[in-house]
């Protein structure tokens, strides 16, 4: 099938992995972080990880928007279903994630929450539309693949004049997280599969300036088996030639400059955020978004003057080391024993997209010894 | 009695009653379409002769949004899925029994195409719905007809075919292209909807199993993969019959059209539900031998072996991946869902 099966040919995967395992070099370790979900569970369920030498790593990064939402703004959107009569409505993922006491979204809707799973932002406009008497609250989440969606329903609900509708937002930005990775520079990163989905909005040259200084090669790749392949080799070679350049393996989608028309509608309703909390990576100046002023009456965080609440971390939970590329999900004590994707305790083992989830589900037979995972 | 107004009518509470509109309904559209003589007794039982051998009963409940989908509605659905669970002991379905739970509101003229879809999938599986129940209840506390069947049926002598039976050594088969039904029901989802050519592979499997059974009494497992697909029943199987299985995946056959909507929306067409499918495992000896009876039947023409039953104290499912790398397929955690990015 077109657009499919050109980028699972068994074939050229196999070949490209044997260019992989001559090109590497013995002698040294690469480590290239897939900072993107998407990547860490394409890596796992197509088995990747068999056709790589031994001394190539993947590890795993912060690019899966339900694993990096801290539990406290999960834990805030569930006190307001529950103290106002409105209609939530976020993507179905966050659904499940855990809030703070084993609460989560799914379990609030179980007592009696008006929370409804949409597909798009669009489904949140219609809802409004459709409960005039209510308020509807978009609980919006992701990078900035979804970022415009979300600008687009509040650029529609101020021109329709829809005064029952609101979002609740928990846009995050790619570049800052990335950066702030690399300066840290405990995940000891050779190279970073870079994000594609994102990539078609900000375009590839938004990472330029964090490869330059932190001296670290980036290519963006798609999320086809063949395309993480293909990057991986583009990543090895950038490394043996001692090279730090974004290249663009994903060029079908992505330019250079990405989405211009996107990008304007999110500048036109958004502003950077002085200071966004990551699960995982703590506090980052200007890594997320928030509604500008001009657009506040469609702001819920302003119209029902919710707080950002307190929420303890899990106590033995190393979620937030796994999504800085520290650790590896099998480190952790609660991995497979009481964290699995049927009883998630933290963020990674709830999306498909979570490493946790990911190494659960796909890459369990690794384990020999741990038979009761 | 006054003539029920099908075409305009809706569901009333009074229809539920046990009154006179209770046997309206039930004379006007349910016998009309269903009509046989043990329902035309009007007994609040009906009384059936059996033959020789071991029975079986398996009963399911159909919640479908939505109740009409491409390639079938929730009338044929609720026949065809009872048929296959008795069909999966490797019995002869004999009958069947419904129970309706309508909502207030819901269309007499949409209640009417469900039961003549469902008249019709009994007619030609030749197994007919002998007993049924209707209730209403007010509006909001349905979502417009749910259908409980109940099948009864018999396994032929020197059949014993059971979940638990899986040996290492065993091969894996299947009966065609698999994520077709799921697929078809979520092209027509409120909020997805997305065109394709795909129809739901609804279907009565019991002649296929009484042709496989025929040449392969040795069969030692049957399973239709419903919901949670191929994964998830394999999975069952394993855990049942505490073994392992290594599938291949370039063996699974998998349209064109569902591994696109698949990707479309980030699923895997291993837990895409199907409702005319069925998966079965038997001794390696006999394997070529029932793959042919399958590829023979009009419901198995793509039947293919897709794996192997293997010693495991793990008790996995894995998957040798195109790319020759290895995953497991593991059970689905809560439902699968389209990914936000």
């Amino acid at each position: 099938m077109k657009y499919v099966d050109e980028f699972r040919d068994g074939d050229k995967a196999r070949r490209l992995a044997e260019l992989i395992r001559t090109e590497v070099n013995p002698e040294r370790e690469y480590r290239l972080m897939e900072f993107c979900g998407g990547h860490t569970h394409a890596i796992f369920r197509f088995g990747i990880h068999d056709l790589m030498p031994e001394n190539l790593k993947y590890v795993h990064g912060p690019g899966c928007p339900v694993c990096v939402l801290p539990a406290g703004r999960i834990e805030a959107a569930i006190e307001l279903a529950e103290a106002e009569d409105i209609i939530l409505c976020t993507y179905a993922d966050l659904m499940r994630v855990p809030a703070g006491r084993g609460d989560s979204l799914n379990r609030a809707r179980a007592r009696g929450s008006d929370i409804r799973m949409i597909y798009s932002s669009t489904d949140a406009l219609a809802i409004a539309r459709a409960n005039p008497e209510r308020q509807v609250v978009f609980f919006a989440i992701g990078f900035e693949t979804t970022t415009p969606p979300t600008a687009a329903a509040i650029q529609i609900a101020e021109k329709e004049g829809l005064s029952n509708f609101s979002v609740y937002c928990n846009h995050v930005l790619t570049p800052p997280a990335m950066r702030h990775l690399l300066s840290s520079g405990e995940a000891h990163i050779h190279g970073i599969l870079g994000p594609s989905h994102v990539s078609t909005i900000i375009g590839s040259q938004a990472y330029a300036g964090c490869c330059n200084d932190y001296q670290v090669p980036l290519v963006i790749a798609g999320f086809e088996p063949l395309d993480v392949i293909q990057s991986t080799l583009m990543l090895v070679r950038q490394i043996n030639e001692g090279r730090f350049e974004v290249e663009n393996q994903y060029s079908r989608a992505v330019s250079q400059t990405g989405n211009r028309k996107a990008q304007a509608l999110m500048q036109a309703i958004f502003e950077p955020r002085a200071m966004f909390e990551w699960r995982g990576l703590g506090g980052l100046p200007d890594s997320a978004v928030q509604i500008k002023a001009a657009f506040h009456a469609f702001d819920a965080e302003k119209r029902f003057g919710m707080q950002a609440i307190d929420v303890a971390d899990i106590r033995g939970c190393i979620c937030p080391a796994v999504l800085r590329g520290v650790s590896d999900p099998v480190d952790c004590k609660l991995f497979g024993s009481i964290c699995t994707p049927e009883q998630p305790k933290g963020a990674c083992m709830v999306s498909s997209e979570g490493a946790c989830a990911a190494q659960y589900s796909y890459g369990r037979y690794r384990l020999g010894g741990k038979s009761e995972i | 009695m006054s003539r029920l107004d099908i075409e305009r009518g809706v569901v009333e509470m009074a229809h539920g009653s046990g009154g006179r509109a209770s046997a309206q309904l039930i004379e006007s559209l349910f016998i009309r379409h269903l009509d046989n003589a043990w329902l035309r007794q009007g007994d609040d039982a009906s009384l059936f002769d059996v033959g020789a051998g071991r029975m079986v009963m398996s009963t399911d409940a159909h919640v479908v949004s939505p109740l009409f989908f491409p390639g079938g509605d929730i009338g044929s659905l609720s026949v065809h899925g009872t048929i296959n669970d008795v069909a999966m002991s490797g019995a002869r379905p004999l009958y069947l029994s419904a129970g309706f739970v309508l909502e207030e509101g819901f269309p007499l003229a949409g209640l009417d195409r469900i039961v003549a879809s469902m008249a019709r999938a009994s007619r030609e599986a030749d197994v007919p719905v002998i007993a049924g129940d209707t209730k209403v209840v007010e509006r909001g506390k349905g979502d417009g007809v749910f259908i409980t069947t109940t099948g009864i049926g018999v396994v032929p002598e020197g059949v014993h075919i059971s979940g638990d039976r899986a040996e290492a050594g065993d091969m894996i088969l299947i009966s065609g292209h698999i994520g077709d039904h799921g697929t078809a029901i979520l092209s027509s989802r409120e909020g997805l909807e997305f065109a394709t050519a795909i129809r739901s592979d609804s279907a009565a499997l019991h002649e296929l199993v009484a042709e496989m059974v025929n040449v392969a009494p040795e069969i030692h497992c049957l399973r239709d993969p419903t919901r949670g697909g191929l994964a998830t029943t394999l999975n069952e199987l394993v855990r049942q019959s505490g073994v392992g299985m290594q599938i291949e995946e370039g063996a699974i056959p998998v349209r064109a059209e569902v591994r696109g909507a698949c990707e479309l929306l980030g699923l895997d067409p291993l837990y895409i539900a199907n409702e005319g499918k069925l998966i079965c495992i038997c001794p390696a000896g006999v394997a070529e031998k029932v793959l042919s009876v399958m590829q023979a039947h009009p419901l198995g023409r793509d039947a293919a072996i897709i794996g192997k039953v293997v010693e495991d104290e793990r008790q996995l499912v894995t998957m040798k991946t195109v790319f020759g790398g290895l995953r497991v397929v593991d059970w689905l955690a809560g439902e699968q869902l389209p990914r936000i990015c």
